[in-house]
């Protein structure tokens, strides 16, 4: 076959042409917007990740073609490659939009919900996955399953409560690393990722997993209840590091240097994995050279605190009652200047 | 008598024994095989035959070897899945038992048609008596020449392994059961692509149920013509029931296709009717997997047919009305059995066996179970009927394998068929702890329905 051969593939009735091998997913993410499905454990950059959480089921209308039949199931889009003619449909299918809500509720009936007190809240895929396709409140009244916290390494906790199994730290375990160390035990819903025999992780590249993971479930020990994503300030930096590419960003509080994480794409996906020296280790600005400030969606909560001002809407500034309840606020913005 | 094929000398004293086999005609099949047939007439001949695959899901047999991939330089795998876990079949286990050279034969006929050089039996962890009866049939053969370096002096060469497995349902799924067997954890692969394609170690790979491998010795001893003269059809030959619940003579049995399920359950060849003399409730046909229907829809279709013991016959009316085939676990329930706690027994067991790498699944069976224990210990309200409902059509379908299906099918059928039992759980939960909703109008001749 031709190198330059392209399959004609629509996805809610835009099209696109692909490479052949392209999955439904990476084709929709060529298009862009909002007809990407979302992901929660496919993962670009880990080999054999996807197929597993469902949120990016979508719907085959015509499966090629050459054989323009629909596939007679929703398909994983991260995990079914595309055909010529194929025809997608994402949001453009009741049916699609029914199945995501239902695998969001299924993801969080066991999830604590604890965001509160969580450090990826801000910049957690679950959250943003609830906000965008699940429901307002919960049908599930039982006890959610919990466990214990557990260190794995001096560096790095496991808090398996919020995990959502999505296999992404295990293939990081297993392709980053030379020695797997550690995996998932156990079935079902009392499946857990662990060590084994709480063996701590000790490799280079360990730290990934703290930026695969969706959730808060393994969070990085040097930044924990240090600070709420966002009211820190992401700036893009990098240094001239032996093990790897050395490009990171650097979220700052004041001139500190709070964490160290991997630079992350529109997906959440990491552009170049980084190693523990630069995200444990190196954490004054002195170690680094600065390239500026990293851009943040609009959408996103980490780009909400940083205007100059406060900015209330109009209908505020025009009714003098709704001003004096906001009255503390517009202080705090004052002092903030 | 109807016709037996794979269970002609169950009761020859010694038939688990070479010698005896032997002496039965056990081999002949491996010798016409491999003396007079090419591959691929073996292959044609299972297709002519119409064999479906025996362990549940029904697909043609022959088809399925034909679809297997044959790249030049790469073996291919013949596994058979022994694995048989699903509550309320036990026929793969009788066959092993009693007649383990039936698989044997079996194994060395479909190998020869594959192509295969070495081929495996994976056998379920809670099965190791089977496990050591089939090494030694396997050593048996293997003094008699039927395995190993240049069988019959025809130059061709299989080794037989058996596997034992660690115990899980899951791992009766047939990529679950693969990767179990490269020995790692055994979650079901995403599929495409196909084990036909890339299976086994990544090369291509059949695997067969039990009783679909023994089926090929009858076929290639009578020819794939007289075999499907038995049933009706798109199921031909002969099945094996595993019959269990409220009857007279559990067991397994024989059946040729085609035969009423009436008869089936009332007649003394067969179960010989209802213990105690009860009256019959319902009937899961397939094992736990397969729709539950109430006694009127078992023996008769929405048409007023008599249902019969068929792939077509059990599936008839879709979901609204038919059930399936399976893999043949029947089991009888009588008017005193209580389809609230047998559903909620069912999905327990679902949730328990789910590998947890989807979503819906993982957390969706464990839901189910819930609701199905509040509701069978009087706690349940109205709503949760619905939201069972509603919580199973979001596993069906959406996972990476059939057990999602498998799971939301019980429930939803039962809810379909049986709501009047769920709700007289909710309204009189203090009395449903003390009684059983009995019969009802579950056995009532049905409304004939206008075309």
């Amino acid at each position: 076959m031709a190198e330059d051969v392209k399959f004609k593939v629509s996805i809610d009735g835009i099209p696109v042409e692909v490479a052949p091998g392209t999955t439904i997913l990476n084709a929709a993410r060529l298009i862009g917007g909002d007809i990407v499905p979302p992901a929660m454990c496919y993962y670009s950059k880990l080999q054999g990740s996807g197929g597993k959480c469902r949120t990016c089921l979508v719907k085959v209308s015509k499966g090629s073609e050459k054989d323009p039949r629909p596939m007679p199931k929703l398909v994983a889009s991260c995990r079914t490659t595309v055909m010529d003619g194929m025809e997608v449909q994402n949001i453009t299918s009741p049916e699609v939009i029914e199945a995501r809500k239902g695998v969001v509720e299924m993801l969080l009936i066991n999830h604590p919900l604890d965001c509160p007190i969580c450090d990826q809240a801000g910049e957690c895929h679950l959250q943003d996955l609830g906000y965008e396709h699940g429901l307002a409140n919960t049908r599930y009244e039982f006890e959610r399953r919990t466990f214990d916290k557990i260190d794995i390494g001096d560096k790095v906790q496991l808090h398996m409560t919020r995990c959502i199994l999505c296999y992404r730290c295990v293939f990081v375990a297993d392709q980053l690393t030379p020695r797997r160390v550690h995996g998932v035990l156990g079935r079902g819903d009392a499946a857990e990722i662990s060590t084994y025999i709480e063996k701590a992780i000790d490799n280079e590249f360990s730290g990934n997993v703290i930026d695969v993971c969706p959730v808060g479930a393994l969070t990085d020990k040097t930044f924990r209840f240090k600070n709420r994503v966002w009211f820190t300030k992401p700036v893009e930096a990098h240094r001239d590091c032996p093990t790897c590419s050395g490009k990171v960003t650097l979220w700052y509080k004041g001139e500190e240097v709070l964490r160290v994480t991997a630079r992350k794409d529109e997906y959440g996906e990491v552009e170049e994995f980084i190693c523990n020296t630069c995200r444990f280790e190196t954490k004054s600005t002195s170690d680094w050279v600065i390239e500026g400030p990293r851009n943040v969606k609009r959408t996103s909560v980490i780009s909400l605190n940083h205007y100059a001002e406060l900015n209330p809407p109009a209908v505020v500034k025009k009714n003098l009652a709704l001003q004096e309840t906001n009255k503390e606020q517009f202080e705090r913005a004052k002092e903030l200047l | 008598m109807a016709r037996k094929l794979l269970l002609t000398h169950i009761d020859v004293p010694g038939i688990n024994t070479f010698e005896v086999y032997r002496q039965k005609g056990g081999y002949r099949a491996v010798e016409k095989a491999l003396k007079t047939l090419t591959p691929d007439e073996v292959v044609e001949e299972v297709k002519k035959s119409g064999l479906r695959g025996r362990g549940g899901a029904g697909f043609p047999t022959g088809m399925k070897w034909s679809f297997l991939a044959k790249p030049e330089g790469v073996p291919r795998y013949l596994v058979c899945n022994a694995d048989e876990s699903e509550p309320g079949t036990f026929k793969d286990r009788y066959l092993m038992t009693h007649i383990p050279h039936a698989l044997i034969e079996g194994m060395i006929i479909a190998s020869y048609a594959l192509g295969a050089n070495t081929s495996y039996i994976y056998v379920r962890g809670e099965m190791m008596p089977q496990v050591r009866i089939l090494e030694r049939a396997i050593a048996e053969a293997k003094n008699a020449g039927f395995l190993g370096k240049n069988i019959l002096g025809r130059g061709y060469d299989l080794e037989l392994y058996v596997q034992p497995g660690g115990g899980a349902y899951i791992c009766g799924e047939e990529t679950a059961l693969l990767e179990s067997l490269e020995g790692k954890r055994g979650n079901p692969r995403i599929k495409p692509p196909f084990p036909a394609v890339s299976g086994l170690y990544n090369c291509p790979t059949v695997v067969n149920n039990v009783e679909s491998i023994a089926a090929t010795v009858p076929i290639i001893n009578e020819g794939a013509e007289e075999y499907a003269k038995i049933g009706i059809e798109r199921s031909t030959g002969t099945k094996l029931i595993s019959a269990s619940g409220n009857l007279n003579k559990p067991g397994v049995y024989e059946i040729e296709l085609g035969l009423p399920v009436e008869e089936f359950i009332y007649s003394d060849e067969y179960c010989g009717g209802i213990a105690n003399g009860k009256r019959l409730k319902a009937v899961v046909a397939g094992g736990s997997s397969v729709p539950i229907l109430p006694a009127n829809l078992i023996l008769k279709t929405l048409k007023g047919e008599s249902r019969l013991m068929t792939y077509e016959s059990l599936a008839d009316g879709g979901f609204q009305s038919g059930t399936m085939m399976g893999s043949g676990g029947f089991i009888a329930f009588d008017e005193d059995q209580c389809v609230v706690r047998n559903t909620w027994n069912f999905t327990r067991f679902y949730h328990h066996e789910s590998c947890g790498q989807c979503s819906p699944c993982r957390e969706g069976t464990g839901w189910m179970e819930k609701v199905l224990h509040r509701i069978e210990f009087g706690h349940g309200s109205f709503s949760d009927i619905d939201l069972l409902v509603d919580v199973s059509k979001k596993i069906e379908g959406n996972t990476i394998c059939p057990l999602g299906d498998a799971a939301a099918w019980p429930v939803a059928s039962a809810i379909r068929h049986f709501r009047d039992e769920f709700e007289w759980h909710i309204t009189s939960g203090q009395e449903a702890q003390r009684r059983n909703y009995g019969l009802a109008h579950y056995a009532d001749p049905l409304e004939p329905v206008a075309s």
